[in-house]
């Protein structure tokens, strides 16, 4: 860098881009937020969900799962999980797991929930797959 | 040492590498579930595992990001230390929070953690990264303002350098966007959308500032080099961090249920990230090669190289492999997703702590450098560690490219379980080489206790 690109133009750049930046972020941010109602189905979530993010949250499932792709890649993605298994396939897979695991498979913990928690649970699933997330994930495998 | 409440730092950088050294043990624990899947379950199944993994990781580089300021900022300010005894009282706090909260990850199952830590006063728990319990987090920032209070007040009172204006910039930003994190709507996506305000704009930006800073500092010490050319520089790379890295958060916005022009403007500013992790490069090699002494301390100034080398690699050239949106929408969420995850954190953050470490360690001992006998072994650890940490990723690589084929690009996709059994080898290859990580892991710690012929304090 030659002598007259000095200190001071390089510290006013920096001031000036990193500003206009986050505004340019801010004002992203906010357009997103008035078009997310039409797209995260705000108008649909109920107690019985709010109450499946919760059980989702308190046990952890994204410290093995994905949910619409983020999360630990130990096992499958959640957020279509229903188009696969169905409710009842679903609720019974989470019921049947045994308690000391599969013998050499990966295995996920017996939680004991109730029928009303598994319920909350795949209402929880369902509003996820729901959300328009552009398409993704590619297939039903997730 | 120039100055002697400087030795504040000390504490802080021998609890970093022990944690590092738990963090490293459960990475091993994980990498094994991944080939033999009920490996100490039900005791330890992965996601306990995984949060302690990654949890360590962030609590041992804010160990390491505060120790480098309480080391850094009394020598750029020409000061001592606003406060030494806050520096250490917040040390113990945040070491007995850190361990206490690792022990209920592994003494109870966590919906018990969060039913005895009051989750349901204000629910923020069970979210990827931000698993701590409400205590913890609320101690993070205790823990964060009380340190952004010391440090500030010192650079208030002293000198103030581009160099300690950038690490304060970042170290505040640290804080504020940390804030994000209590903020948990039902609406989930809503919920991911803050939540990339707390993961994103930390590593994929105010971190950075914080990395600039050292790698500048550092370099001042070891190559001599005029600081006017050397903050010029650290100016030019943090501009070039923000204006792509802030933008760079639509990256994250592809597939959540946000609008799709983010697809437009992620792919762009994000495939510009990689520019100031080049320029960062660029600044390390330029900066040794235009030195005007030659440090003792070899060791600190490999460390230094290698962090500009191993981050454009791991952020910039792992980063956009995978982060224009066409690509992304088959990559989300793979393996490939883990591999630039850990080669990232490694090149960028862990490499420039333990670079931080290894140029501070030796002068709060008494000495410029280690002995050379201890700075070979260091660099055996050097390289130890990092050619693991490529492999790591070339073998995590090397599974998602065969995962995002077999489950979601072929005709007939498999399911999840179905493909990751086929993927098991590159696995096996990875584990084995995070044990070739852990012996470069034990070298390092071996090289603190190598005497030998020390180099004289300056």
């Amino acid at each position: 860098m030659s002598g007259a690109f000095t200190k001071s133009m390089a510290r006013n750049i920096f001031y000036g881009g990193t500003v206009f930046f986050f505004l340019l972020f801010l004002a992203l941010s906010f357009d997103t937020h008035s078009q997310l109602p039409k797209r995260d189905m705000r108008a649909n979530i109920t107690p019985q969900i709010a109450e499946g993010k919760k059980l989702w949250e308190v046990n952890n499932c994204i410290g093995c799962h994905t949910l619409m792709g983020e999360g630990a890649y130990f096992a499958p993605e959640l957020a279509n999980v229903v188009v696969r298994y169905g409710d009842e396939g679903t609720k019974a897979f989470i019921q049947s797991r045994p308690k000391e695991g599969i013998p050499g498979r990966r295995s996920m913990p017996q939680f004991n929930f109730t029928d009303e928690q598994l319920d909350a649970i795949v209402a929880f699933l369902k509003h996820v797959n729901s959300i328009n997330d552009a398409n993704w994930p590619p297939n039903d495998q997730g | 040492m120039q100055y002697q409440s400087q030795a504040v730092a000390k504490p802080y950088f021998i609890a970093a590498i022990g944690l590092f050294v738990g963090q490293i043990l459960f990475g091993l624990i994980l990498g094994l579930q991944y080939v033999l899947g009920d490996f100490l379950f039900p005791e330890i199944p992965f996601n306990v595992a995984r949060m302690v993994h990654t949890n360590l990781l962030i609590v041992w580089l804010l160990f390491g990001f505060m120790g480098g300021a309480y080391y850094m900022i009394p020598e750029e300010s020409e000061t001592e230390l606003f406060s030494p005894k806050l520096a250490l009282a917040m040390f113990w706090i945040f070491l007995v929070a850190g361990a206490a909260t690792i022990v209920g990850y592994l003494a109870v199952p966590y919906a018990t953690l969060a039913e005895l830590t009051g989750n349901n006063i204000l629910e923020t728990m069970g979210r990827e990264f931000l698993e701590q319990p409400l205590p913890t987090k609320l101690g993070i920032v205790v823990v964060a303002l009380a340190f952004l209070f010391n440090i500030t007040m010192t650079v208030l009172k002293g000198k103030k350098t581009a160099i300690a204006t950038v690490l304060l910039i970042g170290l505040w930003g640290l804080a504020v966007f940390f804030l994000f994190s209590f903020y948990n709507p039902v609406n989930v996506v809503l919920d991911k959308f803050f939540w990339w305000w707390t993961v994103h704009l930390w590593v994929e930006g105010v971190w950075e500032l914080i990395l600039g800073s050292f790698l500048a500092f550092v370099l001042i010490k070891t190559t001599g080099v005029d600081r006017e050319v050397i903050e010029k520089w650290l100016y030019v790379i943090v501009t070039l961090t923000l204006i792509t890295g802030i933008i760079g958060t639509g990256h994250h916005y592809y597939w959540i249920g946000t609008p799709e022009y983010w697809q437009w403007w992620g792919s762009i500013f994000s495939a510009l990230e990689p520019i100031p992790f080049f320029a960062m490069t660029v600044f390390a090699f330029n900066m040794v090669n235009r030195r005007r002494r030659d440090h003792p301390n070899k060791a600190a100034v490999l460390w230094a190289l290698g962090c500009g080398v191993m981050a454009f690699l791991g952020a910039g050239v792992w980063g956009f492999l995978h982060t224009l949106a066409p690509v992304n929408y088959y990559t989300h969420g793979t393996q490939i997703t883990a591999a630039h995850g850990h080669m990232a954190f490694y090149g960028a953050y862990v490499m420039v702590v333990l670079m931080m470490i290894s140029y501070a360690m030796p002068i709060m001992r008494g000495r410029a450098a280690n002995s050379n006998k201890s700075q070979v072994i260091e660099m055996w650890a050097f390289w130890l560690m990092t050619i693991a940490m490529v492999f790591i990723t070339l073998f995590l690589t090397a599974a998602g490219i065969l995962q995002v084929w077999l489950q979601r690009a072929s005709d007939a996709p498999l399911p999840f379980m179905v493909a990751q059994d086929k993927i098991a080898l590159f696995y096996w290859m990875r584990e084995w080489s995070g044990v070739v990580f852990l012996i470069g892991l034990i070298l390092y710690i071996l090289s603190f206790f190598v005497g030998g012929k020390e180099e004289k304090a300056a």
